[in-house]
């Protein structure tokens, strides 16, 4: 998909730069797996990718229902890919509902593979078509491959005596493989994935396996007429190292395995479960070789307590939610601020308000993790760009959390939870060690000069002594209430209360954070489009092409959302426009108005979904009416532009 | 739980500097003294000890004893002191509440650390009221309560917490009240018994709910309605005139008379602080026709949860390496060497 200029397409090209597939079906059908082990596959072929798995928030929800459909999609090629694609050029639709759900996504002439086989009447009363569109002439600006996966699938794992039922569960391996085929890609890894997968069933892996062979097969002998035939990605140029593929939720976990060892401390994980945060409570559960102590507590509350709890008895508290659940934790938090002890709280952000979206991805928890404390409550906040951005970023939030004695939430969403890239796996010893240091001596003098112990002493970094219950000679309680400032002691005295509030504010003010770099085009110009979070892959791609038009238009991605880094406010000033797309209505926009009296501008989109670089290209565009192929402030139309090419 | 090492220590060594706050009269003045009494007794290192609490009179607790302690948020103390334990099995952990605190808000957390006994003692103090919000009626107040949130009283039925904490799944439950001598031996009781310890202790809040316990817990001439349970002793009251049977055709217990000390003529029953059936006999008893059970009622160790978590972990761990680069390329990966890539 090299240039814009090829469509209408007949068919994929043969060598394409850039591809997007997804993969739809029941959320019985497998997709996830499907697409997981595409994933894994493609990687190993050697391109970049970055993946979107779409589910709906019921588990088995009515077979053939429109509400039911899974899907996942991937972005690879044979250059850097940031984003999971705008537009598939590859739909695979395993029943109507999916098609009818996924089918306004394609690109026009994009190829749809479907299983007829179930195209039935029932299955497409279920999904509300009035006629079969397979065979109506709907479908006629794409190209359509259309056969029985269903039989094939059956009579491929006929020789393992299963039932038609349980044969069935092996469609989306026939898929698999003939997508495998199309792409050109090996199968040992995945016959390997079967094997391990089915170890205790070996009956079941060797019917995968059969199917998935069959699925391949099909596409090397039949090797149709017309649109299905092989498309070879070239490997993309990377640097030398080891790699693996790896999730949002993955690389939290690793990178709080990883920060509580920089900081040389144990890590207690308390945690609930809720979509989208319960993977980072799963991986971690499975680490306890790491001194890792994961508690799955009755609720949000006491998860983020006895998280608290442990930090106070010397071990790295860590908690994880998303929105609702971090609303429940809120108490607890503000009291982890009064008490000045670390924490880590990780927000996998969903669709709100209340329940609102459960596996829909959004960033609309801001507002809630820099101000949504009673009192004055400063806390850090960092949000993570991408699934591999998230190991450092977590390993960021323990450094912050227990330098400065303070809960730090990390922000990531849906999104970079589920979505997996390729990650050049780091050499931990690259990292900087940070151990925490916990007080085991006095570290003042009473009024008659001997020596005492102050809880609330500051250091430098005006953090306050971290002292493990159970040190001889330095008792001392904590607690919510307002403390004087140095023996910790009740204070509700009016000067002790400006003072202690001041001393909160400037120690999270204080934190060191880098200084803001660009991500993408100059350091002053017309445009700069401002990002945090998720929205790093579509934005970095719209900047890019945007510069290849002409436009004077820079990326900047703000890691540090509290504190901000302390240049970010000279920078955007240098800068005609500021504009802020968010997956929200606008609350870092808010926060960058309020901290830097700057006319940031919002972007918003709250529909679930991530934005597509498209939608961004033809927001900047507005800025630069008049740049040639940009008349009038608009980009060509979505038709001409072929969404999912990055440029 | 029994700390390892006895340490010598007075009641004053266990006394913070910081000005008690409690109204003049409150029980909570004699709890904390015999609470200060009884540690040096049992030989606690006060740096080991630590007292957790949530929010209300009782929670202030933790100020006054020289110890580590943590005054938490409303309700939330058994789940502070879960991860306080968890992260150092050897701390000696105290958990002061209150019948607000412990089952209003918190309800949820008491009945979770009972049921997965994490070992610790917890004290709740039941006063039947809100004192610290200015006396409105608490989950333990008794129906018709009046107060500034009942004006015409108060019709929920009160929750009873020792059978509360039976029911969560409790292994211990013992009961005292403020002015009683015999709380010390209570909280040695508790102490003594490795899992979570619950202790029901009434308490007298003289401003907003004064007396209330006074039928069985007057410092003088309410002694009769008190029954001081002692395990493999006879179920006796009243200076022995009177004792606890039970009816083995309506499985319920009943008062009968003792006469001439022949406890045995009358059918009074032997208390075995093991046996669970009975200790929920006496956990429902209403006070009135009956006298107020008191002392250890149930006491039967069972598993702790950190031993658990502690024994998990170490299996979990058993032949792993914590080796955080090969952690890191674990799962499937591949190897970019020049353009080439193999998987390994």
């Amino acid at each position: 998909m090299a240039t814009a200029a090829t469509a209408p397409q007949d068919g994929l090209p043969a060598s394409p730069e850039a591809i997007v597939v997804r993969f739809a079906g029941d959320s019985g059908d497998g997709m996830q797996l499907t697409g997981g082990q595409f994933t894994l596959s493609t990687a190993l072929a050697g391109n970049d990718l970055a993946t979107f798995p779409d589910f709906p928030a019921e588990i088995r929800a009515p077979q053939g229902t429109l509400f039911g459909v899974s899907a996942f999609q991937i972005n690879f090629g044979s250059r850097s890919i940031n984003t999971a694609g705008d537009a598939p050029d590859v739909l695979v639709a395993m029943n109507p509902a999916a098609l009818k759900v996924n089918l306004s996504a394609l690109k026009p002439g994009g190829l749809i593979i479907a299983d007829t086989g179930a195209f039935t009447k029932r299955n497409l009363d279920k999904a509300k078509y009035a006629a079969n569109p397979l065979e109506d002439g709907s479908l006629a600006k794409y190209d359509v491959l259309a056969f029985d996966i269903s039989e094939k699938t059956i009579e491929a794992v006929k020789p393992f005596g299963l039932g038609n039922k349980d044969a069935l569960r092996s469609k989306n391996m026939w898929t698999l493989g003939l997508a495998l085929w199309m792409f050109d890609r090996e199968r040992e890894p995945i016959h390997a994935w079967l094997k391990a997968k089915f170890k205790s069933k070996p009956d079941i892996a060797d019917a995968n396996i059969a199917a998935l062979d069959a699925g391949h097969a099909y596409g090397e002998t039949a090797e149709l007429a017309g649109p299905l035939k092989q498309v070879h990605v070239d490997p993309v140029p990377t640097d030398p190292g080891l790699y693996r593929t790896v999730t949002g939720a993955e690389a939290v976990s690793l990178g709080l395995v990883a920060g509580a060892q920089l900081a040389e401390l144990p890590m207690f994980f308390g945690g609930y479960p809720i979509t989208p945060a319960s993977a980072i409570l799963h991986h971690l559960a499975r680490l306890k070789e790491f001194g890792v102590t994961t508690f799955q507590a009755e609720d949000e509350i006491a998860a983020v307590c006895a998280a608290i709890g442990a930090s106070w008895a010397g071990q790295l508290g860590v908690t994880s939610s998303s929105g609702p659940g971090i609303a429940l934790k809120t108490e607890a938090i503000g009291l982890g601020i009064m008490t000045e002890l670390p924490l880590v709280i990780v927000n996998s952000q969903r669709g709100g308000p209340s329940t609102g979206l459960p596996t829909k991805t959004e960033q609309s928890d801001l507002y809630q993790a820099v101000y949504g404390r009673n009192g004055d409550a400063p806390m850090p906040v960092i949000a993570a760009r991408s699934p591999s951005d998230a190991f450092e970023v977590a390993i960021e939030a323990c450094r912050i959390a227990t330098q400065y004695m303070t809960p730090v939430m990390l922000l990531t969403d849906g999104y970079i939870a589920n979505a997996a890239e390729p990650w050049k796996v780091p050499d931990p010893d690259t990292f900087e060690p940070f151990p925490a240091k916990f007080l085991t001596e006095k570290n003042g003098e009473d009024e008659e000069g001997n020596p005492t112990f102050l809880p609330y002493k500051r250091d430098e970094k005006g953090a306050r002594p971290w002292v493990k219950p159970g040190t001889p000679d330095l008792m001392h309680r904590i607690g919510g209430i307002e403390k004087h400032e140095l023996t910790g002691n009740i204070d509700y005295s009016p000067d002790n209360h400006q003072r202690m509030t001041d001393l909160r504010k400037q120690k999270v003010e204080g934190i060191a954070v880098p200084d803001q770099e660009v991500a993408l085009g100059e350091t002053s110009g017309k445009l700069a489009v401002v990002g945090w979070g998720s929205t790093y892959g579509p934005i970095h791609q719209a900047v890019r092409r945007s510069i290849e038009k002409g436009c004077s238009v820079s990326h900047i991605h703000v890691r540090h959302i509290w504190p901000m880094p302390k240049n970010l406010g000279d920078l955007l000033r240098g800068f005609d426009h500021v504009l802020v797309p968010e997956m929200n209505t606008g609350q870092f926009k808010t926060v960058l108005r309020d901290q830097f009296l700057v006319d940031a501008q919002a972007l918003t989109k709250t529909s679930g979904q991530p934005f597509q670089i498209a939608e961004l290209e033809a927001e900047i565009a507005k800025f630069f009416d008049g740049i040639p192929g940009n008349e009038g402030g608009q980009v060509p139309a979505n038709d001409e532009q072929l969404p999912s090419t990055e440029m | 739980m029994n700390a390892p090492v006895k340490i010598e220590t007075t009641l004053k060594d266990w006394e913070t500097d910081q000005e008690v706050r409690w109204c003049p009269g409150c029980g909570d003045y004699a709890i904390l003294k015999a609470v200060q009494r009884t540690l040096p007794q049992l030989g606690c290192d006060p740096t080991k000890t630590v007292f957790i609490s949530g929010i209300g009179c009782s929670s202030r607790f933790p100020y006054y004893m020289e110890t580590y302690g943590f005054h938490t948020i409303h309700g939330r103390a058994p789940a502070f002191a879960t991860g306080a334990k968890l992260a150092n099995p050897e701390l000696d952990v105290w958990l002061v509440t209150g019948d607000g605190d412990g089952l209003s808000i918190g309800g949820n957390h008491l009945m979770h650390v009972l049921r997965r006994n994490v070992n610790m003692q917890i004290m709740l103090f039941n006063n039947e009221i809100y004192g610290l919000t200015k006396g409105q009626a608490s989950p333990t107040s008794r129906e018709g309560t009046k107060s500034p949130s009942t004006p015409i009283g108060s019709y929920d039925h009160p929750a009873r917490p020792a059978a509360f904490a039976l029911g969560a799944g409790a292994r211990f439950v013992g009961r005292g009240f403020d002015v009683s001598k015999n709380l010390p031996d209570v909280l040695k009781a508790a102490h003594a018994h490795k899992g979570a310890a619950f202790i029901e202790i009434f308490q007298n809040c003289i401003v907003y709910n004064k007396d209330v316990f006074n039928d069985f817990a007057a410092p003088k001439g309410a002694e009769d309605q008190q029954l001081w349970l002692q395990n493999g002793e006879p179920m006796l009251f009243a200076g022995g005139a009177k004792g606890i049977t039970l009816n083995r055709e309506t499985l319920s217990l009943e008062v009968v008379d003792v006469a001439d000390g022949d406890w045995e003529g009358a059918g009074v029953i032997v208390h075995d602080v093991t046996n669970r059936s009975i200790a929920h006999m006496l956990v429902e008893m209403p006070f009135g026709p009956f006298p107020m059970a008191l002392g250890v009622l149930y006491d039967d160790p069972h598993p702790t949860f950190e031993d658990a978590v502690v024994e998990e972990r170490k299996k979990a761990s058993e032949g792993k390496e914590a080796n955080l680069a090969k952690l890191l390329g674990k799962g499937q990966t591949w190897t970019v060497s020049g353009t080439a890539q193999d998987p390994v």
